[in-house]
């Protein structure tokens, strides 16, 4: 067995390397719906976004030989989706909800229809940053190998929750998800910034996406993202709509989903599907562990989920 | 030094078919602290909201420092320097005290340098006679600290007259003392003016200086507080009153007892106790009238019994059994209840009339002939019934029920709830926003329950209908009964003033 020389270190490095990979995606998609919903809007549609994502960034890395130029092009059909969404949430007596799984299945069908000459082709990859260097452990050399994309997503975790808290538009952005009547009081454009906000929520969804198809996995196919935009979207709720807090959460979430492929890695092999599960009953777990009947979630935005 | 004055001219508001305020001048002078004195519905809320541009008036003008202005909208309200604090809170609960302040600032910088707010705050509450913290979430203050708040920001926004609406109903009596001499000092020192709207004599005596009393939507008169004792205040608010009118009831005894209620405690929805160790005995063939401002704790007594809310203290009785309100209970001892708003507490608004009056019997026969069927014919012929009967106005039994006018809803769920006759029957606010001659037809209708035997519980902020209809009276204030009295011996006077704490 080749991780023999580790013995059971390699469950914990293989998490390592599973909450640095996997958990990228994640941390997209839930940073920028953290955005939106602070807003007072909740697109379901991410799920869409990031596979719309993940097809068009492969497919222009393909054709023009530049993996980042697929990044950015994820980026801006996000943002377009995301505008979508938010343009169309703006007419009157329309629901949030039934918008976002319209746009989710509009957007993953459009993506399956396009991407069907970019399955079988090998688009170049993004680059990773080699942080294992100073180990002569393959396995350890290979668990650190960063990609960009994963700084960018900490950091820009980091930044929404500072420009939440510190800037003018972050205020405005939470005042108009808090309480439509103050915003209006004080002279905001609600619908603007919750366009604003959706918007910048799709971009990132859609560079989440990139990543599936130009780093890990690595490769564009229809099973690629498996519901991972709609889990991101559940993350935000259990990280309380706070950006740092979603950025811990998708970690978590890395970490967990890379359980049962690193037992697996070390001999276990009994209860692979089970430990498959282990993100969903984490969620599942942690939900219910701090939910409460009594009062209403802490930290929800006022006007997030109000029926009109 | 800069308190100013206000003078509203012949203020006029008619809403629909019903004049909410007709002719009403008031004239506020800098440095009062000027109480607006009335029942509900007196008008107090309209004229204010009318003189801060929510409403726009059908008449009347404003003069600030005695030059004419115009407010259209609440901004130019602001500018003027007009403030207004709300019974409920405006501040947004999620963000702390201090973003909240900053927030409702005019200009804000692109990038917030929070030490700089914090302590420019900090240096402006120096100067404010209270204080709160400023780095808690609104939602984490107390219901006093949150009025103060309210309060604080707009002195930060450097309003100079404050129109506070009931400021004090969700306050305790000591925090109500402290915000309100805060306010009056300021008043002495010529920084604000305030008007208050308010229905505690206590308050009134204490802490204003003059009093303008509104009467259905009428100026009754605008006195000094020097000038007025409790009894003249009460007189002004409620007027004198025909204690009897035309309801045709049969002399008789109350019989024995129906609805024990026995050191009933119930929170309300923020948790605060707004029922508070109330105790109440209601026998057959008498109508027991509960009056009092709205907020006094009627709402949750009336839920409590209706089920809707559960008692955190106390015992319920009917026919001397514990009664928890549960819907086996509530067939066995045959409760009808009447509650406020229908068509939300008492009606399912997308079903159709015929379905609405089925709630109580659905699944009994002859509707559900095995408790699992249901048969519709049998339930549309005693909706037919039904609507003859009570002359509920529908397009037919299958109409949705949200189709009819307020009145005939509550005509559909009268006829539902007293065609079971009842012994025992619960009735909110029956006649809230009703026509003459539905007000009419359904005062009758409980009195003719209570004829048959029924022992009625009526909860009302109208005291007319009040004095109409009940055998006894009771007045609920702060969530304990403020006073008990024979209606044939009622003084109206004691009344208005337990009505207002005293």
């Amino acid at each position: 067995m080749e991780n023999g020389g580790l013995g059971l270190w390699g469950v914990p490095l293989a998490m390592l390397a599973g909450a640095i990979r996997v958990s990228t995606p994640f941390i997209f998609v839930s940073v920028g719906e953290c955005l939106t919903e602070r807003s007072g809007r909740i697109n379901l549609g991410l799920e869409g976004t990031l596979v719309m994502g993940a097809m068009s960034a492969y497919a222009i890395a393909l054709t023009t030989g530049s993996p980042w130029l697929g990044v950015l092009v994820a980026a801006c059909v996000g943002l377009l989706l995301g505008a979508l969404h938010a343009g169309i949430c703006q007419l009157p007596r329309v629901n949030d909800i039934a918008t976002g799984i319209g746009l989710m299945l509009l957007a993953t069908g459009l993506a399956f229809f396009l991407g069907k000459p970019y399955i079988q082709p090998k688009a170049p990859n993004l680059g990773a940053i080699e942080l294992g260097w100073w180990s002569g452990i393959p396995q350890v050399r290979q668990a650190l190998q960063v990609n960009y994309l994963f700084v960018v997503g900490i950091v820009s975790a980091f930044a929404l929750a500072w420009a939440l808290k510190n800037t003018r538009w972050g205020l405005i952005v939470r005042l108009a998800g808090e309480s439509v009547d103050a915003a209006l009081a004080m002279g905001v454009p609600v619908g603007r910034v919750r366009l604003i906000a959706t918007a910048i929520g799709g971009a990132f969804a859609g560079v989440g996406g990139a990543f599936l198809s130009l780093y890990y996995p690595g490769s564009w196919n229809e099973g690629l993202s498996s519901g991972q935009g709609l889990m991101a979207v559940a993350l935000v709720i259990f990280a309380r709509w706070d950006p740092i807090r979603c950025l811990w959460a998708s970690l978590l979430f890395g970490a967990a989903g890379a359980i049962s492929p690193a037992l697996q890695s070390v001999g276990i092999t009994e209860g692979y599907y089970l430990f498959s599960a282990a993100p969903y009953v984490l969620t599942l777990g942690l939900m219910i562990a701090t939910c409460s009947p009594e009062r209403a979630l802490r930290g929800a935005p006022g006007e997030l989920g109000a029926v009109r | 030094m800069n308190a100013p004055s206000l003078e509203l001219i012949g203020f006029s508001k008619r809403f629909g078919g019903l004049a909410a305020l007709d002719e009403v001048s008031v004239k506020i002078v800098p440095g009062a602290f000027h109480a607006l004195l009335g029942e509900n519905g007196a008008g107090k809320s309209t004229l204010v909201k009318c003189a801060m541009g929510y409403y726009a008036a059908d008449a009347g003008e404003i003069l600030l420092n005695g030059r004419q202005v115009v407010i259209n909208h609440p901004k130019q309200a602001h500018e003027l320097g007009l403030g207004m604090v709300y019974q409920h809170f405006t501040l947004v609960p999620n963000m702390t005290v201090l973003e909240n302040f900053v927030l409702s600032r005019k200009h804000l910088p692109s990038v917030i340098d929070w030490t700089v707010e914090r302590q420019r705050l900090k240096d402006f509450f120096d100067t404010t006679p209270f204080t709160v913290p400023l780095d808690l979430p609104v939602a984490d203050l107390a219901a006093g600290q949150k009025q103060k708040a309210e309060i604080l920001r707009q002195l930060y926004l450097k309003r100079t007259l404050l129109i506070l609406d009931e400021p004090t109903s969700v306050l305790t009596p000591d925090e109500a003392d402290e915000v309100l001499s805060t306010l009056k000092q300021m008043t002495r020192e010529l920084v604000l003016t305030i008007v208050t709207i308010t229905h505690k004599f206590r308050e009134v005596n204490a802490f204003c200086d003059t009093v303008t009393v509104l009467r259905r939507g009428k100026l009754v008169g605008t006195r000094p507080v020097s000038e007025l004792d409790n009894d003249t205040m009460a007189e002004m608010m409620v007027g004198r009153r025909e204690t009897r009118a035309t309801v045709e009831r049969e002399q008789r005894a109350a019989g024995k007892t129906v609805l024990q209620i026995e050191g009933l405690s119930v929170a309300n929805t923020v948790g605060q106790l707004a029922v508070d160790v109330l105790s109440l005995d209601i026998h057959a063939g008498e109508i027991v009238g509960v009056a009092g401002v709205s907020g006094n704790g009627q709402r949750e007594l009336v839920e409590t019994l209706a089920g809707q809310r559960h008692a955190e203290a106390g015992v319920m009785k009917v026919h001397g059994e514990r009664y928890t309100a549960t819907r086996p209970e509530m067939i066995r001892h045959r409760i009808a209840c009447l509650p406020e708003e229908p068509l939300r507490n008492a009606c399912v608004a997308e079903m159709s009339v015929a379905e609405n009056m089925a709630l109580r019997s659905f699944d009994q026969a002859p509707a559900s002939p095995d408790g699992v069927r249901l048969r519709r014919a049998p339930m549309r012929d005693v909706a037919r019934r039904l609507i003859e009967a009570y002359r509920v106005k529908t397009p037919g039994p299958d109409a949705p029920i949200k189709a009819l006018s307020g009145g005939n809803v509550q005509r559909a769920v009268l006829a539902r709830e007293l065609s079971s006759e009842g012994d025992l029957l619960i009735v909110a606010n029956p006649c809230f926003g009703l026509d003459f001659a539905a007000v009419a037809e359904i005062r009758a209708r409980i009195v003719q329950a209570r004829n048959r035997g029924a022992a009625v519980l009526l909860v009302s902020e109208d005291l007319d209908e009040i004095l109409q209809l009940s055998d006894r009276i009771v007045v609920m204030f702060d969530g304990k009964l403020a006073l008990q009295t024979q209606a044939a011996q009622a003084d109206v006077g004691a009344i208005g003033r337990a009505m207002a704490g005293h």
